[in-house]
């Protein structure tokens, strides 16, 4: 992975998230109250207008840098939880040499731990996690396989729009949208949504390259 | 929408600057990151810092200065702050007992003042507040909401930290307030985010949102509009049936503190039409209301509603209480 990748990966979020403003917003404002998708768009500006101090840092520094950025930006839960997942993202890379599928799967998952350890939530709690465990758990499994990078990138959209999709039939127990209960069934989760558009953009942008 | 405003993006600015600026005897402003800060710094005590989302006004700032809180960090509309707002804050107030964080107990609020508290040089504690009584199953969620009872919390607390107490008897204070008290919240409209410029839930005239949280998130159940009685009634209901589960009793012999809180646009001659009903309910359980708070303490921007609290008084929580307080929203005995 490399900086200029980030950095395009950030651009390709940005652009993604404005393109969603609706669905984003009638999402929390369903089950949550309304402001998902103005701090998600405040973060993913924050990281675009740092561009040039990132350019000049390694993959691993990118990474942590952008966790902080968004950490001091965006508030929320979604501002602790995401700036976990990018700073132990970059820590993880940092610690394993080389370059391969399977190093940026930990380091993936290195992230995904930080989320739910922050955050004190699990699989099945109608939050992010919804869709980042099964990524996560679905990008090491076709690493551990060898499998090439188009296969990796569709296998991991595929089981992102899954994770999200499986958040509408769940009673959150996790987040705003916990006070809820069963009215919360029926609504698909605003984070899961979220997390699912940016692995999707992501993954396509590498398809596209 | 029609709301006071320049340009959306400095709405908060603008208006924690006009707050600093009414206050100066009070408060001074401190911008990027945004904290607010008591302008006499006391020498030797426990720093009372407490934040969250803005829409909640006069909640947190509203009530620095004597008595009270020592800082508060203003998130955006509805968002937590964030660690940088807070360490700094704690920087700027710190007077070599440590940092006590009053918190209310939503995800976004709890992670980032515990990122801070992680970060933090100084010796710190956290009070997460939890009064809301509307969301149930709390064993399985995240907890209850802190609501308009955080008030009361920080009331108490700042009081006893005047009196140079350390900050375990500070934090054991705050936990014991923050059990004793109960909320409920009922909506009869939705607030509109400002950046969202469109009301956050769809309500009809003709029903209304009880146990509303004071994000205009959704509560309990959506229900059709009655008259105040039987509204207020449930509320009470609420309420009494929650110190039930808490094992806490209420008799005869015990005092409670009401609180009427209005949510920004129920006028104030609604609220005290809403105290007398309650204070009439909770009178007829045998409680002994004796102390009062009626107005806008705990906003949801312009949200109209109310909720009500119920504090479970003893001599300890009273004296703190009753001790003079000077901030912007709160100020009796100086």
């Amino acid at each position: 992975m490399k900086t200029t990748f980030i950095m395009h990966a950030a651009k390709e979020i940005q652009q993604t998230i404005l393109a969603n403003e609706n669905t984003l917003e009638s999402l929390d404002r369903a089950i949550g109250d309304g402001d998902h998708y103005i701090n998600m768009k405040r973060g993913a500006q924050a990281i675009v207008d740092i561009e040039t101090e990132l350019a000049v840092l390694s993959p691993e520094a990118a990474l942590n840098k952008i966790g902080l950025k968004l950490l001091s930006t965006i508030g929320g839960a979604s501002g602790p939880l995401l700036a976990s997942f990018f700073m132990s993202m970059g820590k993880a890379l940092q610690s394993h040499e080389g370059e391969s599928h399977l190093k940026i799967a930990n380091a993936f998952a290195a992230g995904v731990q930080a989320i739910i350890q922050r955050g004190k939530a699990n699989l099945g709690e109608k939050t992010m996690l919804d869709v980042l465990i099964p990524v996560s758990n679905q990008f090491l499994l076709l690493a551990q396989q060898n499998s090439d990078t188009a296969l990796i990138c569709k296998g991991l959209i595929e089981t992102a729009e899954l994770g999200m999709l499986a958040t509408q039939d769940l009673i959150a127990t996790k987040g705003r949208a916990a006070g809820l209960g069963e009215r919360a069934i029926g609504h698909i989760d605003p984070g899961a949504k979220s997390c699912q558009l940016m692995i999707t953009s992501v993954c396509n942008l590498i398809l596209k390259s | 929408m029609k709301k006071f405003i320049n340009h959306i993006d400095d709405i908060l600015v603008e208006s924690l600057s006009g707050f600093s600026t009414a206050h100066a005897d009070l408060v001074s402003l401190h911008l990027d990151p945004a904290y607010i800060v008591r302008k006499n710094k006391a020498a030797n005590k426990v720093v009372i810092i407490s934040g969250g989302g803005s829409g909640h006004e006069p909640l947190h700032a509203g009530y620095i200065g004597y008595g009270m809180l020592d800082a508060a960090c203003p998130g955006h509309v509805f968002t937590s702050p964030t660690p940088d707002q807070m360490l700094a804050a704690a920087e700027a107030a710190h007077a070599n007992q440590g940092v006590l964080f009053i918190v209310k107990n939503y995800a976004g609020d709890v992670m980032n003042f515990e990122m801070a508290a992680e970060m933090l040089a100084f010796e710190n504690a956290t009070v997460y507040t939890s009064d809301d009584c509307a969301v149930v199953n709390s064993t399985y969620t995240t907890g209850r909401r802190g609501v308009a009872g955080t008030v009361i919390v920080e009331k108490c607390v700042g009081s006893l930290a005047e009196t140079g107490a350390n900050l375990n008897a500070c934090k054991a204070l705050g936990d014991k307030v923050n059990q004793r008290i109960s909320s409920i919240g009922v909506a009869l409209t939705s607030c509109t985010v400002p950046a969202a410029s469109r009301p956050t839930f769809d309500i009809s005239d003709t029903e209304i949102e009880m146990g509303v949280g004071i994000h205009g998130e959704p509560g309990r159940r959506r229900e059709v509009m009655r008259e105040a009685d039987a509204i207020i009634t449930d509320c009470v209901d609420a309420i009494l049936a929650d110190f039930k589960v808490k094992n806490l009793t209420l008799g005869e012999n015990n005092e409670a503190l009401l609180l009427i809180n209005g949510f920004g646009a129920t006028p104030l001659m609604e609220l005290y039409l809403i105290y007398n009903v309650a204070a009439k309910l909770f009178k007829q359980h045998g409680i002994n209301i004796a102390r009062s708070l009626v107005g806008n303490y705990t906003t949801a921007l312009d949200m109209a509603g109310a909720s009500v609290t119920l504090c479970l008084l003893d001599d300890e929580i009273k004296q703190h209480w009753d001790s003079p307080v000077h901030t912007a929203a709160l100020r009796w005995g100086c």
